[in-house]
């Protein structure tokens, strides 16, 4: 995984709550191999017409096109497990997304990827939201450090985060590793749980 | 001065389930032993990972493989050359050669018990009470209706999963939904839940497990729990559970991977001491009355936007909160609906009843029972869960009440759930689905989905219209 520190970037206001994995990817997507074709993906039923000609959309203008923040509203990433949603919005380019709330899966599936998901509040969410859409190609600067968000004025946002979580994506560790420094623990657990249950292991 | 005595607080469900399992606490998480995971065709990202890491499967026998997201629905005498598109195709024979190569069960495409991974765990026993189960799959909820604590993952936990047969989560906030009463007449364990999502929001379980109880639970069937767990995810909250009772054993009794001789008396002890205890406290408590809900559908693009049948579309204007308002009135868009026009008199061009929500034994028999009742008038598809549901209802003859009624009878699979086997509605379509999920091209790019119980959906089917299948069942 690649790490996370800190970006300044074109920020992009997406301006709709309960946003969910199917608009970030759409099913027939999902079957495709990680890698840059999913940058088409993101959003594309919304982006693209059936003969792959463009729609109108944020993501398709500039500078939007080149925005690696996304500032949404509340529940951004509903439904589906979909990883490729994250897969979508990674190849595009955004490494970080500030809302009011996620859906569960799609947040920890962001962690997993290297992508930033920032919680601020519902009317900090719509401040920012309301300045991008005021001075297009406005940049937002994101410290993970420091756990701050600065805004296109200036204005400083803090942001809670896990201090695991923080330390996974500031060195962009994977959690395999941190599992198995508990190997014997788990070997431990184990050999008595299958003693206590044995008939799951008949 | 005397000791007092120690008491344990009572415990819930979930608390009882999730402390059995934590191996070790780093931080706010915990690293939790998975007793069971499920994977179907997209877990394809997750076996690229392990690849890519040179990593095997750490306990292969806790690993169930299902070949359901990518099989067609017709045309399965032919297998896998029966798959015209080669994309679709290499889906399943990468599954299938995943399964092989690390020695995982796999229930394949020509498995006579091949079916949706949400109906076939539980059909065989392998779903358990007091157990921890991760799956590929949003809606892996579906299990919790046996008292076992099953979510749904993305590809990079699911490798991990795989990887290591344990997964890290943080502590989830508890919410007891109590529904009490008699389910009123033509009204299904579908209209709860769609009931409760409109009730609660679609984020409205986020950070929370379900705990699901009451009287109308109790008195529910296990194919009805499921419905009611399995769109758990669709209120945000990733589990969703009902503590396991005679139904639960009975049910689970004699199948497949159930527990045999002495180690099902074991088994039975040790899941009778796994309900909530009195008192046990919740984060939140929702409470429904179950004479109030009437047969419900979905009139938006997500399965909170739902009313009883007998309402109307809603006006935006009457939405106080600006963006809301502009999301209700994008949904209205998208249907191609308009404020205020009667539920009922919405048309539609194909009825779907299937998929992990609603493809069971008593769907397909509650569908039938009104099915009987006159001739579709549009295309409707009858995809029961699994092989062995589908042998079921055949059986029972309900195969050939489907056809009399001019209904199309499939081999099991999602189909036209998630729409990624060929199955789909073309851009413009309205379908009346059984289904978990309206989101804006969930059903194919430009469908148009409203949710509802199979009876509904069997009655849509001979109106052409939304119906409210109360009306058509007293006429008779």
């Amino acid at each position: 995984m690649n790490p996370f520190a800190r970006i300044s970037a074109i920020a992009v206001p997406i301006d709709e709550p309960n946003v969910d994995t199917n608009q970030l990817c759409p099913t027939r997507f999902n079957k495709l191999p990680r890698g840059p074709a999913y940058a088409r993906v993101l959003f594309h039923d919304r982006r693209f017409n059936a003969d792959g000609s463009e729609k109108e959309h944020i993501l398709n203008a500039e500078p939007f096109n080149r925005a690696q923040i996304i500032v949404a509203d509340r529940n951004w990433g509903s439904g589906s497990s979909r990883e490729s949603a994250v897969y979508a919005l990674y190849e595009f380019g955004i490494r970080c997304i500030i809302a009011p709330s996620f859906a569960d899966i799609h947040l920890n599936n962001c962690y997993k990827n290297g992508l930033l998901p920032v919680v601020l509040g519902e009317a900090e969410c719509e401040a920012l939201r309301g300045q991008l859409r005021d001075r297009p190609g406005a940049t937002i600067a994101v410290d993970l450090d420091a756990q701050t968000v600065t805004d296109a004025r200036g204005g400083i946002h803090r942001f809670d985060i896990d201090p695991v979580r923080k330390k996974c994506l500031l060195e962009g560790l994977d959690d395999i590793a941190r599992t198995l420094q508990y190997q014997r623990a788990f070997e431990a657990f184990e050999a008595d749980y299958r003693n206590e249950r044995a008939w799951l292991y008949a | 001065m005397p000791q007092s005595i120690p008491t344990c607080a009572p415990r819930t469900l979930v608390d009882k389930i999730w402390t059995r399992h934590v191996v070790v606490q780093d931080g706010a998480e915990v690293l939790l032993y998975v007793d069971r995971a499920f994977i179907h065709e997209g877990a394809s990202h997750a076996f690229d990972k392990l690849e890519e890491e040179g990593r095997s499967v750490a306990r292969p026998r806790q690993v169930f493989a299902f070949t359901d997201h990518y099989v067609p629905t017709i045309g399965r005498d032919r297998g896998l050359s029966g798959i015209a598109n080669a994309d679709i195709r290499n889906m399943i024979v990468r599954l299938h050669a995943n399964a092989d190569k690390h020695g995982i069960r796999l229930f394949g495409i020509d498995d006579p018990h091949q079916g949706i991974l949400h109906i076939v765990p539980p059909e065989q026993g392998i779903t358990q009470p007091g157990l921890m189960i991760c799956g590929a799959d949003s809606h892996t909820a579906t299990h919790g209706a046996f008292g076992c604590i099953a979510f749904g993952i993305g590809a990079s936990e699911m490798m991990h999963v795989m990887a290591t047969q344990a997964i890290w989560q943080r502590p989830q906030k508890s919410m007891r939904i109590t529904i009490d009463g008699e389910l009123g007449f033509g009204v299904a364990p579908k209209d709860v839940i769609l009931a409760i999502v409109a009730l609660i929001g679609v984020d409205g379980g986020t950070g929370h497990i379900i705990e699901y109880a009451g009287s109308t639970l109790r008195r529910m069937s296990m194919e009805g729990r499921m419905t009611i767990c399995n769109m758990s995810i669709e209120a945000g909250a990733r589990a969703g559970m009902v503590a396991p009772d005679e139904t639960t054993f009975e049910y689970l009794h004699g199948r497949a991977y159930a527990p045999k001789a002495s180690g099902w008396d074991a088994a039975l002890a040790f899941w009778k001491t796994l309900p909530s205890d009195e008192g046990a406290r919740y984060d939140r408590e929702v409470a429904l009355s179950a004479p109030e809900i009437a047969p419900m559908v979905t009139w938006g693009t997500n399965p909170a936007q739902g009313a009883p049948v007998t309402g109307v579309v809603p006006d935006p204007r009457d939405v106080a909160d600006a963006i809301a308002a502009q999301e209700v009135a994008s949904a209205i868009e998208y249907q191609g609906l308009a404020p205020g026009m009667a539920l009922g008199d919405i048309r539609v061009d194909r009825v779907f009843i299937g998929s992990c929500t609603n493809s069971r034994i008593e769907d397909l028999r509650a569908a039938a029972e009104v099915a009987k009742l006159g001739k579709a008038v549009v295309s409707a598809w009858v995809v029961p869960g699994s092989q062995h549901v589908k042998r079921q209802a055949e059986q029972e003859g309900l195969d050939a009440v489907f056809r009399n009624s001019g209904f199309e009878w499939r081999e099991p699979g999602c189909s036209l759930c998630t729409a990624i086997n060929g199955d789909q509605l073309r851009p413009g379509e309205r379908c009346a689905s059984t289904s978990n999920r309206n989101f804006k091209g969930r059903q194919g790019p430009g469908g148009r989905t409203h949710l509802m119980s199979p009876a509904m959906a069997a009655a849509a089917a001979l109106k052409g219209r939304l119906t409210d299948v109360r009306e058509l069942l007293r006429r008779g």
